[in-house]
């Protein structure tokens, strides 16, 4: 530990020096003008203090050339502010292409995550360092916010949507996990951290918690025992209800002559509320799987299809996310 | 300076407001301005006590990590009836309802306010609003935080969610009666000669605060609606359970609440102009300036609320035109901000207590509003949020700048509203105390924030634990510095010296009638033949230095 008290907290990701250099700038220009008022105002507090009790000082008129400039430099000065803290925030907030995904469910007060490659973990995520991570996240009951510190970002988990954010780790370590939204009693318990490891470290760890199932192969159990393949076709090729198979990230046709892109949201929505957004050509004959399919059962079923190829072959679902992970060796969970 | 005008009865009078009529009940059915006042004023300060109580447990807790001094269900009640009963049984009503309604009619040469009756309504809703809440609180309490974020308020907190949430829904009408009147009597109650540009600049600040007032706080009213229906009907609007929007309720809860920081921080900025140009002796540099930038700030206000939502997953082209027009809102504070620093230039400044929390203002709302900058810009905000940051920033706004201007029209206005001065010396202390206590408490959350200290915890990570030690401590000197003031006060109004009418030597309208004032406030209907803060001839107006040429005269 640092004997010195810190200004910054662990740097451990890619964004992490973006968001400190503005935080940086952002200071500068504050201790600048802070200092500046100040000392100016105790200059004319001294200077021009009263010296005898019926002096009258001569008035001024104001100034516009004055006014003009306090307000123009002020506004150019927030106008770098704004330009440079919009840019990095759509990198914070852009979601990367090939990233490792990881499903997150909030509750009161703890976090559920399942990797793509189905180990499951509690108020802890294990994430090797130099790739993208991407969480897909939703919440059981209230609002919860993931929240890093050292990665520098953080994003609401909201019941009754998906939200993501991604970060990519630099540094190997173990850093703070909290939830940032206030969500009820236990708030302040509902912490936990982030592993990074070396990609080697993290195969190893991969290998050592043996997956019951990946999210995918998870979910295609849960296709056919909620009777979803009787309709959509064993894998997903369409039948009475639209074909599932490849359709993920590509728009479809509604009904009302709308399109909708198909994502995680669009198809969590689509098991819930089938009649919200009905594929053109289909009836309304979907019953709603709500109250029945938990979230993370649900981020399961949106896994297998995403992981559905066009043409519905039966082809074996992904079920690692790392290059080359070893065999499953030991059924111990790492759960806590 | 010039001769001063006074509007005095011919003969010395002792009769003034408060001692016209004696009895609970000329108080308690009083139609005058000032007595209203009073009644707010000793309202208010009853609920700035039970919240500082509330402050005080949390910097207790605070102290360590582990979460010891309070259980966590306690420490979410106690942070979450801070805030509701600070914001809004304090801040909210605490400049306009008092100074304001002392002053507005004094100030503008009027007998009254246009609705006096009206005004006594105000304060008996503000009063059963404040009952209700009260109520609720020694019933259970509330866990919500003060925001009453869905869907944990609407279907998962085992609180009095809507008891209090009706406290505050009728405390809103007070706050919109009061800006009705006052809207009305600045618009038709002016005496003669007492045109738009000569209005001090309290009253400008008043009027602006008054639109938001009647334009904003229906919208909380709605919002608190909405929330109870969902509670007690399971209407699904917020809850997705039962098919509403979480979200949603962001919205609509800081379409009122992100302007009523200004409805806090305005009444503050007109009391400043008064303190910083009075007690220099110096008319406000670029008074169109300042007064014009009360009403930028009152309309920016509404348009912002979306900074408050920049990780909620909102779209980034919507958080990019929130955060721009966030950027926008701080210009005006700026220019109020150089305006005050200007006036002071070549003038004649005393170091009287107000005139110390004057200046203190300026000092603390610069650092308040440039940590503003920090949230409305994106990136810094996603990790900023819902940290310690936020809760520094918001405290230098509301205790730096609304409460600092609060206590220095307090002091300033004393000998005007109690007949009585404060005592001088403990004055200055005090306000250093307050200074230095305040700084100490909340300085140290900049950093804890920015290293990641999320807000609303009960129990931290041990590396947090040095900057609230800090913090605690700095509370304690706050909280000292606090009962100074409230002792003097109360003491002064038996045994303070008396005050003559003008005790300060000013031009100012209000100063030209008694202290306390008569019922009536002015024996003859004042006309006015001055601009705002003439303590000099106009055909002496200086044209300074080297910006010589190019200043304009008057």
């Amino acid at each position: 530990m640092q004997s010195w008290i810190p200004l910054v907290p662990d740097s451990a990701s890619t964004l992490s020096w973006k968001v400190d250099a503005l935080y940086f700038y952002l200071s500068g220009v504050t201790l600048f003008f802070s200092l500046l008022i100040s000392a100016v105002l105790i200059f004319f507090v001294i200077r021009y203090r009263r010296r005898t009790p019926y002096e009258i000082p001569r008035p001024i008129a104001g100034s516009h050339k004055l006014e003009t400039l306090w307000t123009i430099i002020p506004f150019v000065i927030a106008m770098t502010m704004f330009g440079w803290g919009a840019q990095v925030y759509f990198q914070q907030y852009k979601p990367p292409a090939n990233a490792i995904e990881v499903y997150v469910v909030g509750k009161q007060w703890m976090w559920k995550l399942q990797h793509a490659t189905g180990q499951r973990e509690i108020n802890q995520l294990h994430i090797p360092v130099g790739r993208k991570i991407k969480l897909i996240m939703t919440s059981e009951d209230v609002i919860h916010d993931f929240f890093v510190p050292a990665f520098r970002t953080k994003m609401d988990v909201v019941p009754g949507k998906y939200t993501t954010m991604w970060f990519e780790a630099t540094t190997p370590g173990t850093y703070h996990l909290f939830c940032a939204e206030y969500c009820g009693m236990n708030h302040s318990g509902m912490t936990g951290s982030i592993v990074v490891m070396e990609p080697r470290e993290f195969d190893n760890w991969l290998s050592g918690n043996a997956a019951s199932g990946t999210p995918a192969s998870q979910g295609q159990q849960l296709f056919q025992s909620l009777g979803c393949a009787s309709c959509h076709g064993q894998n997903g090729e369409g039948g009475r209800g639209p074909t599932l198979a490849g359709v993920f990230g590509k728009k479809t046709q509604l009904q009302t002559g709308e399109s909708v892109t198909v994502d995680e949201g669009y198809v969590r929505e689509s098991i819930l509320n089938p009649q919200a957004k009905l594929v053109a050509g289909f009836g309304a004959i979907m019953p709603t799987f709500q109250g029945q399919v938990r979230e993370d059962q649900l981020m399961q079923l949106v896994a297998f299809i995403k992981s559905l190829p066009a043409g519905g072959q039966t082809e074996a679902p992904p079920t690692t996310a790392t290059p080359a992970p070893r065999q499953a060796a030991s059924p111990t969970q790492n759960v806590k | 300076m010039r001769p001063i005008e006074y509007y005095e009865p011919p003969v010395p009078s002792k009769v003034n407001y408060i001692n016209a009529q004696y009895g609970l009940k000329s108080w308690l059915l009083t139609k005058d301005h000032k007595r209203i006042a009073l009644l707010y004023l000793g309202s208010i300060t009853f609920f700035f006590f039970i919240g500082g109580l509330y402050a005080l447990m949390i910097r207790l807790e605070l102290l360590t990590p582990q979460g010891d001094f309070l259980q966590s269900a306690t420490y979410n009640k106690v942070f979450t009836q801070h805030g509701i009963i600070m914001i809004f049984f304090f801040l909210i009503p605490s400049i306009p309802a008092t100074l304001g309604n002392f002053l507005v009619p004094m100030m503008i040469g009027a007998k009254d306010l246009a609705f006096p009756r009206i005004n006594l309504l105000s304060w008996y809703v503000y009063l059963l609003g404040g009952v209700i809440t009260i109520y609720a609180l020694l019933a259970g309490g509330v866990d919500t935080g003060w925001t009453f974020y869905t869907p944990f308020s609407t279907t998962f907190s085992n609180s009095y969610v809507v008891a209090t949430g009706l406290g505050i829904f009728i405390n809103g009408f007070s706050s919109i009666l009061t800006g009705l009147n006052f809207i009305v009597t600045i618009h038709t109650m002016r005496a003669p000669g007492m045109t738009w540009f000569r209005l001090p600049l309290f009253i400008w600040s008043h009027y602006a605060t008054s639109l938001i007032m009647i334009l904003g706080t229906p919208v909380i009213a709605i919002t608190v609606l909405l929330l109870a229906f969902e509670r007690v009907a399971r209407v699904g609007i917020f809850d997705p359970a039962l098919g509403g929007d979480p979200i949603l309720f962001q919205h609509l809860f800081w379409f009122y609440s992100h302007p009523a920081v200004y409805i806090m921080v305005l009444p503050s900025m007109g009391v400043v102009s008064e303190l910083i140009a009075n007690f220099s002796r110096k008319n406000i540099f670029g008074y169109s300036f300042v007064a014009f930038s009360s009403l930028a700030i009152a309309v920016f206000g509404f348009l912002v609320w979306g900074h408050h939502l920049f990780v909620t997953s909102q779209s980034v082209y919507a958080g990019m035109i929130f955060s721009f027009l966030s950027f926008a809102v701080a210009i005006p504070s700026a220019i109020k901000v150089f305006n005050w620093t200007a006036t002071l230039y070549k003038s004649s400044i005393s170091y009287d207590t107000p005139m110390l929390y004057g200046l203190g203002f300026i000092g603390l709302f610069t650092v308040g509003g440039m940590t503003g900058l920090f949230l409305a810009s994106l990136a810094v905000d996603v990790h900023l949020s819902d940290t310690y940051f936020v809760v520094a920033h918001f405290h230098y706004i509301m205790v730096g700048g609304a409460l600092m201007g609060y206590l220095g029209g307090l002091h300033y206005w004393w000998p005007k509203i109690s007949g009585r001065m404060y005592p001088e010396g403990w004055g200055r202390f005090s306000a250093l105390v307050i200074f230095v206590g305040f700084n100490l408490t909340f300085l140290p959350q900049f950093v804890a924030g920015y290293l990641g200290m999320p807000r609303r915890y009960h129990a931290y990570p041990p590396e947090f634990q040095v900057f609230n030690v800090l913090s605690t401590a700095g509370a304690s000197i706050l909280g000292f510095g606090m009962l100074i003031p409230a002792i003097y006060f109360v003491w002064s109004m038996r045994y303070g010296k008396r005050a003559e009418a003008n005790p300060w030597h000013l031009p100012g309208l209000e100063w030209r009638t008694p202290s306390p004032p008569p019922t009536e406030n002015f024996a003859v209907t004042p006309i006015v033949t001055w601009e705002a803060y003439e303590f000099a001839p106009p055909e002496e107006t200086q044209v300074v230095g080297k910006f010589g040429p190019e200043l304009e005269q008057i």
